[in-house]
């Protein structure tokens, strides 16, 4: 009567310190250029070396610029993080692939499509985007840089256990919604605080229905709705992605991974501390008019009005609204639009590449548009010369990018200018996140692609 | 960075605003430090709330108000939501902050706050709303924390309510100890653990 994380997380626990957290055991320790140095810090001050350094992989991306990669990095200050990483990574003797390393990309592309993030595992990363990896079928989660510190001196943590939830998703979903929009419904209903403490699984018609890629961007979303983690039990269609990439068992290994992966599902009669539902034909294209991800609606729907709200709500939900320019009971679509980003580790896998060509062939950007598309990884890059995506794309006028985390966050030079409009496929819509002053509208990346193509909040399903 | 917590006694500065955000409690183009400078941090806490455009203090917003002060942060529900950066808690430390109140806490910053000697304490809705009117009432109200007892109280109305904690962790506040001091004494437990894997 064990759930898919219970049985997960119970083989990983090597003690219960009394009246405390659990120390477990961690498979997969993964490292980026802005959250680890302090850590490695702290090692060295503490005259420790990794304990595992074979569970280890880094990899830059938050800094990375995305053109002129073969170049150094303009900005010093970055450089130097960037530089930190390589050479703690040598260092402390850990996998490190460098910026133009063809295994280079955003770390939570990287993972999944090298094989390194498996069913079964415990993986954790100095970066709350780190329940993307969950979708293999593993419990994954973000970690603070103490917490990283932790994990290279032990290869364990300690943490409460959390508690349970499912969420199922009943039926199909309706044509032009995506694994996105799922997300974004969610969290419009349930709030960005509604599973914290929790760790999901998502279950139902439509979520077997994803491919692995919407399961990857659906699990990347689970901190969204704080959720410590989320995670898909594996199947026919995780084995398929899995077999053959780089770091997946091979042979022999792989028979008898593949019968132990199959065990890792909720048995029939598990019990979750909280169990929701809702329907997939209930779901349409989703955007978001607010600062924070939570603050999303159909496309086809009106901004909410303050009726009812509490003062300190009411509060929030103003300055929110001040600064996105918008007024309560307004409808996005026909608004202005200035910059579109495809990208991050929420839609920067091929998939989203696949999706918003599909939109953008034979059509022309919007003169008024900036778009940055930016892979998730260079086997991403790769991926899409090989499908001569990148043609359609240049010939709708638009140019790809090299890969990084980019304008998700702005820790390069792809910022949004203040007060510019930006719909983007990447995770949040929080104040200042795409730069300075950036307004953020959340969405899939057919939506992405149909506000570049007609310049204004467009609903994707219009164009398909 | 270490140090123990014992009682605290302080005025409070309030911030009645929910799911405030860590990147907006340090926004990410502060995150390519590659030390850990606690005055760094704390000169850039709420960089963009505290500061105008032009780089010109913001005169309305809390921080810069000397009616308010003290080592206790007073904020509305899901604090710390958002990214996972313990730069966010370096700064709230940095600032001089020992506790965060508020009626609900992210994950992720829940466990950077308690790893920085920061202690968040979650309180009751009502417990929240009430210390907000007294902190208005009189920016003098003090508030004390009592992580021996596990006890919050308003001074100004006299009111109590106990929060949680586990005994391990309070145990490492108290005492000034981390987890790393724990975890790297019993190695041989995860090697055994190791072995029984294979």
């Amino acid at each position: 009567m064990n759930t898919l994380f219970d049985k997960i997380w119970d083989v990983h626990i090597v003690q219960q310190v009394s009246d405390g957290p659990t120390q477990l055991y961690i498979d997969r320790l993964y490292c980026h250029e802005v959250t680890s140095p302090q850590a490695f810090q702290g090692m060295r001050e503490r005259g420790l070396k990794c304990f595992r350094p074979d569970h280890i992989f880094c990899m830059p991306d938050h800094n990375t610029p995305t053109h002129d990669q073969d170049k150094p990095i303009e900005d010093p200050v970055s450089r130097t993080q960037v530089e930190t990483l390589a050479k703690n990574a040598a260092e402390f003797g850990l996998t490190h692939f460098g910026m133009m390393d063809p295994k280079n990309g955003i770390i939570h592309v990287v993972g999944p499509e090298r094989g390194l993030s498996l069913p079964g595992m415990t993986i954790v990363c100095g970066d709350s985007h780190t329940s993307t990896h969950g979708a293999m079928g593993a419990v994954a989660f973000g970690i603070g840089t103490s917490e990283v510190e932790m994990v290279m001196a032990s290869q364990c943590i300690l943490q409460t256990r959390p508690k349970t939830m499912r969420i199922t998703i009943d039926g199909k979903l309706g044509k032009g919604v995506t694994a996105k929009d799922i997300a974004l419904y969610m969290m419009s209903k349930m709030t960005t605080s509604g599973a914290t403490g929790y760790f999901v699984e998502y279950a139902g018609e439509a979520i077997r229905g994803l491919t692995m890629e919407g399961r990857l961007t659906l699990c990347n979303l689970s901190i969204e709705m704080g959720a410590r983690g989320g995670m898909i039990a594996p199947d026919e269609v995780t084995f398929e992605y899995i077999k053959g990439r780089e770091y997946a068992p091979k042979g022999e290994a792989w028979d008898k991974a593949v019968a132990y992966w199959k065990t890792l599902k909720s048995d029939d009669d598990a019990v979750f501390d909280k169990e929701i539902r809702y329907r997939a034909e209930d779901i349409e294209p989703m955007i978001t008019y607010g600062t924070n991800p939570g603050m999303g609606m159909g496309i086809t729907q009106h901004i909410p009005t303050t009726e009812g709200m509490s003062a300190v709500e009411k509060a929030s939900f103003e300055k929110s609204l001040k600064y996105m320019g918008f007024k309560p009971g307004e409808s996005l679509l026909g608004k202005k639009v200035d910059y579109v980003f495809l990208g991050a580790c929420t839609n920067g896998r091929i998939e989203d590449f696949r999706a918003f060509a599909s939109i953008a062939k034979g059509r022309k950007k919007a003169d008024n548009i900036t778009a940055w598309l930016v892979p998730g990884s260079w086997m991403v890059d790769a991926q899409i010369r090989q499908e001569g995506l990148d043609k359609i794309l240049e010939e709708a006028g638009f140019e790809i990018r090299q890969p990084g985390c980019s304008a998700c966050l702005a820790m390069n030079d792809d910022k949004i200018p203040a007060g510019k409009y930006a719909v983007s496929t990447s995770n949040r819509n929080f104040e200042g996140r795409q730069g300075p002053g950036s307004r953020t509208l959340l969405a899939s990346p057919l939506t992405a692609a149909a506000a570049a193509v007609t310049g204004v909040i467009t609903d994707p399903r219009t164009l398909l | 960075m270490k140090q123990k917590f014992h009682i605290i006694t302080s005025t409070c500065v309030p911030l009645p605003l929910e799911n405030v955000d860590t990147d907006q409690i340090i926004p990410a183009r502060f995150l390519k430090a590659t030390t850990r400078e606690e005055k760094f941090f704390g000169d850039n806490l709420f960089r963009d709330w505290r500061y105008n455009p032009d780089g010109s203090l913001n005169a309305r917003f809390v921080l810069n108000d000397p009616t308010y002060g003290g080592q206790i942060l007073v904020a509305g529900k899901n604090f710390g939501s958002g990214s996972s950066r313990e730069h966010a808690a370096w700064a709230i430390a940095g600032y001089g902050f020992r506790v965060v109140v508020s009626s609900f806490f992210a994950d992720i910053h829940k466990n950077n706050e308690l790893n920085n000697f920061v202690l968040p304490v979650v309180v009751s809705e009502g417990f929240l709303k009430e210390l907000f009117d007294s902190i208005y009432a009189d920016p003098k109200t003090e508030v004390e924390v009592n992580l021996p007892e596990q006890t919050i109280t308003n001074k100004a109305t006299g009111k109590s309510e106990r929060f949680e904690i586990n005994a391990y962790k309070k145990h490492c506040l108290m005492n000034g100890l981390d987890d790393i001091d724990f975890l790297v004494q019993n190695k041989d437990k995860i090697e055994a653990y190791e072995a029984k894997q294979k």
